[in-house]
């Protein structure tokens, strides 16, 4: 292979995202970069929850578990190239488990988030182990009738003794740890803000081992993968049930932070919103699930001010728009402004 | 055996239905190789215009005819403006642009008309068309009009110098474009047919499940089922599926206790799971040989 093509190949896929927006004149000064820039948001994370009105302490809990599961629609779409509309599901799979857990069983609310996201774990292996057989667009046939399948299911009246039917279940709030000076809403953030941060770390670590090469590689060349020894259905069924397990994760996180579940709300919408969230934030970029997060939570909100129904609309604008303008979402903004800079600056040295 | 007999005669009847839909869905995918997830949306879409037309005072056959036409502009429309720039782009782009226009056409449709159901009128009325009340005049209408169609597509396709030439620029751009087909304008002219083709199918079922923004839904995903069924790349394998998809929801509806009337989009789902993992190319398509 000619190293020149290579070069150029490899600054074009998200891998070398991070040491690009990282910076390239100098490892050292990147690290100190990133290693910055982690402790400023982690402080801010912290503080934030102190100064804020309760019911903004709600929401940016539900930034957090919207990025949990725009990091495992992530993982799926951005590092292993498989496409999912039916990532709802297993949300609501997650959902369901910890709000059954918490209602029928009376566990704690901190024990259903590993039973969530083995149960998910399994469920998408399981989804997964047929849609290998499925290229591209048939994957994407299937997710997307399996996310228009799923209320109908959850409302199914053979399971209604368990999942409250159309009704759903209602599921209490629960107090933080005896002797920490937290509202429930404070604790409810950190917790979560806990979970993300393991999750995130988990994740970011996944792509720089020997799997998360290999998932790439798939990604990249499912021939090539195959014939260096990679097991690809096996890692493309697996990467499904990792996925599907953070996106389960932030489903029973959410359900405990929501205190509620019903089968509609987990229908197509939510599937298109994580989607949406996951382009916006830059396909192939973890850190880019808090900006989609973000985008999903408060844009609608912006839209629905003027019109009730716009949410829709302004999804969808927005995905054309950013399609067609900006196809790297944030993730594609931040490297136009580093590629800028690194211009400008080598403009004034020259 | 009467009952068998009438929900056979249903299933036919809303086969029809998912039989032009996903007609509609091969065009697209003749066209361009993509599945259109945003057909249905289409099709509601052309179905409220003709609905609004006859709420303006025209008859019902010009309504349609105007939905119809708004509706094949509108489809090349689409292509042009929002398809044709990313005609290259890589495949998670092309299936966000599809979401991001079904996201769209739904929540305009609900800004415009808003999510109350509305009654939709029909030509050929409910009643029964026999004394035994095994199928209704709308239903057999559909049928014939579903026919009818596949028809006048059979022949476009087979006998007009634009059908021929939308078929080679389908088959292979590149020797289509040195024998001077315009194949840019071929596949918007399949999505202008794809759009015309749904109007008539949304107009056709509205009478049925009432119009409203989501109308469509369910029915898209019958019709992604039939044209899998079917085979993605055969037209009359799209008509054949939605036939037996019908079929088949409407009996298992009825003979499978649990599965009863509340599981049916379940059966689309399994439908299509079935079908791509044991035959990927459907009854009727062609496979597809890739080269190493």
């Amino acid at each position: 292979m000619p190293p020149a093509s290579s070069m150029q190949h490899a600054s074009e896929t998200p891998i070398e995202l991070a040491a690009v927006l990282g910076g390239t004149q100098s490892t050292q000064r990147s690290v100190d970069l990133k290693l910055l820039t982690g402790v400023a948001v982690l402080i801010v994370a912290v503080v934030l929850p102190f100064v804020l009105h309760t019911f903004f302490i709600f929401q940016m809990t539900m930034v957090l578990i919207y990025a949990i599961a725009i990091i495992g629609l992530n993982l799926l779409t951005g590092f292993n190239g498989q496409f999912s509309l039916g990532h709802a599901a297993f949300y609501a799979i997650g959902a369901y488990t910890a709000a059954i857990m918490m209602d029928k069983g009376d566990i704690s609310y901190v024990w259903t988030l590993p039973v969530s996201a083995a149960i998910c774990f399994v469920f998408g292996f399981l989804f997964g182990l047929p849609a290998l057989r499925l290229e591209g667009i048939y994957l994407a046939l299937a997710t997307f009738a399996l996310s228009i399948a799923t209320p109908q299911i959850l409302k199914f009246s053979l399971f209604e003794h368990w999942t409250g039917g159309v009704q759903g279940l209602v599921i209490t709030k629960p107090d933080p740890p005896a002797g920490l000076p937290l509202t429930q809403d404070q604790w409810l953030y950190f917790f979560t803000l806990i979970v993300t941060f393991l999750l995130f770390a988990v994740a970011q670590n996944l792509i720089r081992t020997r799997t998360g090469r290999a998932m790439m590689a798939i990604r990249d060349n499912p021939l090539a993968a195959r014939s260096m020894g990679i097991n690809t259905p096996l890692y493309k069924a697996l990467t499904f049930g990792v996925s599907a397990l953070y996106t389960g994760v932030a489903g029973a996180l959410g359900a405990i932070v929501l205190q509620f579940v019903a089968p509609d709300s987990f229908t197509i919408s939510l599937s298109v919103a994580l989607v949406v969230g996951l382009v916006v934030g830059g396909v192939g970029w973890l850190p880019g699930a808090f900006f989609g997060a973000a985008f999903i939570l408060f844009v609608p909100n912006v839209a629905e001010h003027f019109s009730k129904g716009l949410s829709g609309a302004t999804y969808g604008l927005m995905l054309v728009v950013l399609m067609l303008v900006m196809p790297g979402g944030c993730a594609g903004l931040l490297r136009l402004l580093r590629t800028l800079r690194n211009a400008a600056s080598s403009a004034n040295n020259g | 055996m009467e009952l068998f007999a009438q929900q056979l005669t249903a299933g036919i009847a809303t086969g029809a239905i998912y039989a032009c839909v996903a007609l509609a869905l091969v065009m697209i995918y003749q066209a361009i190789g993509h599945i259109n997830f945003a057909q249905g949306e289409m099709a509601m879409f052309s179905t409220f215009l003709a609905w609004q037309f006859m709420q303006w005072g025209a008859p019902y056959w010009v309504a349609l005819s105007a939905a119809v036409v708004v509706s094949f502009a509108g489809g090349v429309l689409i292509d042009r403006t929002i398809f044709k720039p990313v005609r290259n782009a890589q495949m998670l782009t092309q299936i966000v642009m599809f979401v991001g226009l079904l996201a769209m056409l739904n929540s305009l449709a609900g800004f415009i008309w808003d999510f109350t159901s509305k009654p939709f009128p029909t030509p050929f009325g409910a009643d029964p068309l026999f004394s035994s009340g095994l199928i209704s005049t709308h239903q057999l209408a559909m049928i014939l009009i579903t026919f009818g169609l596949l028809l006048l597509l059979f022949g476009f396709f087979r006998y007009t110098r634009v059908g021929l030439a939308m078929q080679s620029a389908a088959e292979n751009p590149a020797s289509a474009r040195l024998v001077g087909i315009r194949v840019e304008w071929m596949i918007a002219l399949g999505w202008g047919m794809a759009a015309a083709i749904g109007a008539i199918a949304g107009v056709l079922i509205a009478p049925i499940v009432f119009l409203e923004p989501n109308m469509m839904l369910g029915i898209l995903l019958y019709g992604f089922a039939a044209a899998v069924l079917g085979g993605l790349s055969s037209p009359p394998g799209a008509v054949l599926g939605g036939f037996a998809v019908g079929i088949i929801e409407n009996l298992s509806g009825t003979y499978i206790p649990v599965v009863g009337g509340e599981l049916k989009l379940t059966i689309a789902l399994a439908i299509i799971i079935v079908v791509l993992v044991i035959k990927p190319s459907g009854l009727l398509g062609s496979r597809h040989v890739q080269r190493v």
